[in-house]
């Protein structure tokens, strides 16, 4: 049975247990044999994205050996993937065992789609779902074809939710724009950031969302801030969560 | 002031910051309506891309290959190193020619250089004649986006500054109304006129013509009625061939405005008869940028604005709180380049969704650029104490994973045991108007630790 090295966020370890959790139940049920390495931390991105790079070094040094002897490394977070997979090469070009990491790192649902070839899930979500498109996962990893480009649509989140008996995924105005979380920009900029999620929540409202899913949990602790500030309806939930069958 | 508050600021008019944005993101959607009307699209863009890469790597021989071939159609080819030998070539070109009056027509580089002050300053009498920048050059302000200079003015803005400098009718709203105003005034402008000049979108090495595309046809007015015809041009509008054109033309105006092509495409080929035609070729940092592997090709720029229309950020906080002439994604780019001292805090002025990148029709990896910019900046000190600090402090505890795990328990076990107000005040910008995340009380690792010792048990 192959082995998957979970890499899961810091933030998820410490604040989203739950959405973890799911994670090791879909690798679980897809076949693989689930390995956490008890020493990770951080990948380093929000060090990197602030420009400071003697920070982030010595953690993406870290991660290759952490995460370097695994058939596979999984996270659900398109972000923290795209950090390795498109940023790693400023720290660790030419290190044994990199390009190898960078080749069997996945985001989760690319990982189910493309390596586990998940073709069907057999729980109900009788729900009105809108999946918001965390920035990275899509224009970094090209998980879903971005609007800007003309070319042919696809979503490897879609595709599996659309597995899901009952599902109802909603059409937004604006199919993916940023939610304004942006790590450091969230507080660095903080009125554009709000402004900007209150409009991703105003989109999913209007377009009839019960409940607002995303690749990434950073985007939604950031528009769950907003929900909870405001008393709003609108629930949020890691896709993991919505896929492995969690409760509502 | 640097980008935040001033965003801050913007916001704080909150219907006012919502209508810039859906605006300007209606421009975007009529972008995509019109590339998505061209299935070859995509191969446009590499295409572009490809012959923007390879003129910049040329550029020393196309440049030359442009002075020959123009000044062989009569023009007068200058070179300004920067921005002040700009403007005392233009100066001087005026003041040779008694030029007490200049029309012009849109011309990023003239505000990158700030000429209509140093004009003025020197008794000349400026007029933008682009509808927008004619609207902002009357409210003493300058453009906040390259395409749409105006786009921050709605149409009772507008009204309220032609009744001032126009005599129009107060409380004057109605665009037709207004327009033809502007029209009349212009007119006028245009009739008086000893000289006019122009920007360049495209200047071609092998035919020594340069191209100027407008929508209002304000270009051909402002230098068919006067003698004398200044066009003003970085260094990186060249393009080697005539039929390099169509790859561009096809690009600029659908990225701009979603528009198939602009009203006015025109090609000046020398001088008219009688006529004098000036090319004034600037530096003014280009050349530093073209020696940086990093940033070349933010070198590409068309400035067709998409950036703008399709930024998160600068939609939603305006083309003025980024305090440079090109604002948005790539003036947080170029702005740096040129002075970081005044402009290091640009590069962070973004979310990094990648938008930019996307929308580019010649494939400039914008969001790349500025994480880059970033990085470089932090390397020349501009990186603020608490920020550097903080990333000093996390990269610490990251590499520790002790520390990290107990500090993680100590946050989970304190945080929701504290007073609101401690919490949430001044210090906590992210909870002004966001609620922290609900901090459970066994992180993911205990949980699965917690799972595995049960689900074992369970086997025995």
């Amino acid at each position: 049975m192959p082995t998957v090295g979970l890499f899961i966020p810091c933030y998820i370890d410490q604040l989203y247990p739950r959405v973890g959790l799911a994670t090791v139940d879909l690798l679980e049920r897809a076949g693989f044999r689930v390995e956490y390495p008890e020493d990770q931390t951080c990948c380093g991105q929000p060090m990197a994205n602030t420009g400071c790079t003697a920070e982030a070094r010595p953690l993406a040094e870290r991660f290759l050996t952490l995460f370097g002897g695994f058939d596979y490394v999984v996270a659900p977070s398109g972000s923290c993937v795209a950090m390795v997979r498109c940023h790693y090469d400023e720290y660790l070009a030419g290190r044994p065992g990199f390009d190898e990491l960078k080749a069997k790192t996945f985001e989760l649902c690319e990982f189910l789609v493309d390596v586990a070839g998940v073709a069907q899930i057999s729980h109900r979500f009788p729900h009105r779902v809108g999946l918001h498109q965390s920035c990275h996962g899509l224009r970094e990893l090209r998980l879903a074809q971005s609007s800007e480009l003309v070319a042919p649509a696809y979503g490897k989140a879609q595709q599996l939710l659309q597995l899901l008996d009952g599902i109802e995924l909603v059409t937004l105005a604006r199919p993916d724009e940023c939610c304004g979380f942006g790590g450091t920009f969230a507080v660095a900029e903080e009125a554009v950031s709000c402004m900007m999620g209150e409009d991703r929540i105003h989109d999913h409202e209007t377009a009839g969302a019960e409940i607002m899913t995303a690749n990434d949990m950073s985007c939604l602790m950031h528009m769950a801030g907003l929900i909870r500030r405001q008393k709003k309806s609108l629930r949020v939930m890691h896709i993991a969560e919505i896929l492995a069958g969690y409760p509502v | 002031m640097s980008h935040a508050p001033l965003a801050a600021q913007f916001i704080a008019d909150r219907p006012r910051a919502t209508w810039h944005d859906q605006t300007l993101w209606f421009v975007r959607s009529k972008r995509d309506k019109a590339a998505q009307a061209l299935p070859e699209w995509e191969e446009l863009r590499e295409c572009a891309a490809a012959i923007k890469a390879h003129t910049v790597a040329h550029l020393a021989d196309y440049l030359e290959q442009f002075e020959r071939a123009a000044t062989n159609r009569g023009a007068t080819v200058h070179w300004a190193r920067d921005a002040a030998e700009h403007n005392e070539i233009v100066l001087r070109l005026l003041q040779q020619h008694q030029v007490r009056r200049l029309v012009k027509s849109k011309s990023m580089l003239t505000e990158e250089c700030h000429l209509n002050p140093y004009l003025e300053r020197h008794g000349i009498e400026v007029v933008d004649t682009d509808l927008g920048e004619r609207i902002v050059q009357l409210a003493g302000e300058a453009p906040s986006h390259i395409v749409l200079p105006a786009i921050h003015k709605k149409k009772e803005d507008v009204g309220r500054i032609f009744h001032e400098h126009l005599g129009t009718a107060a409380g004057a709203t109605d665009p037709n109304y207004l327009a033809e105003a502007a029209r009349h005034h212009l007119r006028q402008k245009f009739l008086q006129a000893d000289a006019g000049l122009t920007g360049v979108n495209f200047a071609v090495a092998e035919t020594g013509g340069i191209v100027v595309c407008t929508n209002e046809g304000n270009a051909d007015l402002g230098t068919s009625l006067p003698r004398v015809h200044i066009a003003s041009m970085g260094i990186e509008k060249l393009i080697p061939r005539a039929q390099d054109l169509g790859v561009f033309v096809r690009l600029l105006a659908r990225s701009a405005t979603g528009q198939p092509i602009t009203a006015y495409t025109s090609h000046f080929h020398g001088p008219r008869p009688g006529g004098e035609l000036h090319l004034v070729l600037v530096d003014n940092g280009r050349t530093a940028i073209l020696g940086n592997d990093e940033f070349r090709r933010s070198l590409n720029c068309i400035r067709c604005g998409a950036c703008m229309n399709t930024c998160p950020v600068y939609r939603r906080s305006g083309g003025h709180s980024y305090q440079t002439s090109v604002p948005g994604p790539i003036g947080s780019i170029l702005a740096p380049a040129r002075d970081p001292q005044t402009h290091y805090d640009l590069p962070q002025a973004c979310s990094l969704c990648g938008s930019c990148s996307d929308v580019c029709p010649v494939k400039i990896d914008l969001h790349h650029q500025l994480l880059s910019w970033r990085r470089e900046l932090a390397q020349l000190g501009f990186l603020s104490a608490s920020k550097r600090l903080g990333m000093q402090a996390m990269s610490f505890v990251f590499q520790r994973p002790g520390l990290y795990r107990t500090a993680g328990r100590v946050a989970r076990w304190l945080v929701p045991k504290l007073p609101r107000a401690l919490v949430y005040n001044r210090f906590n910008p992210w909870g002004r108007q966001r609620e922290l995340p609900e901090f459970p009380r066994q992180s993911f690792r205990e949980q699965l630790a917690a799972r595995r010792r049960r689900g074992q048990s369970h086997e025995r």
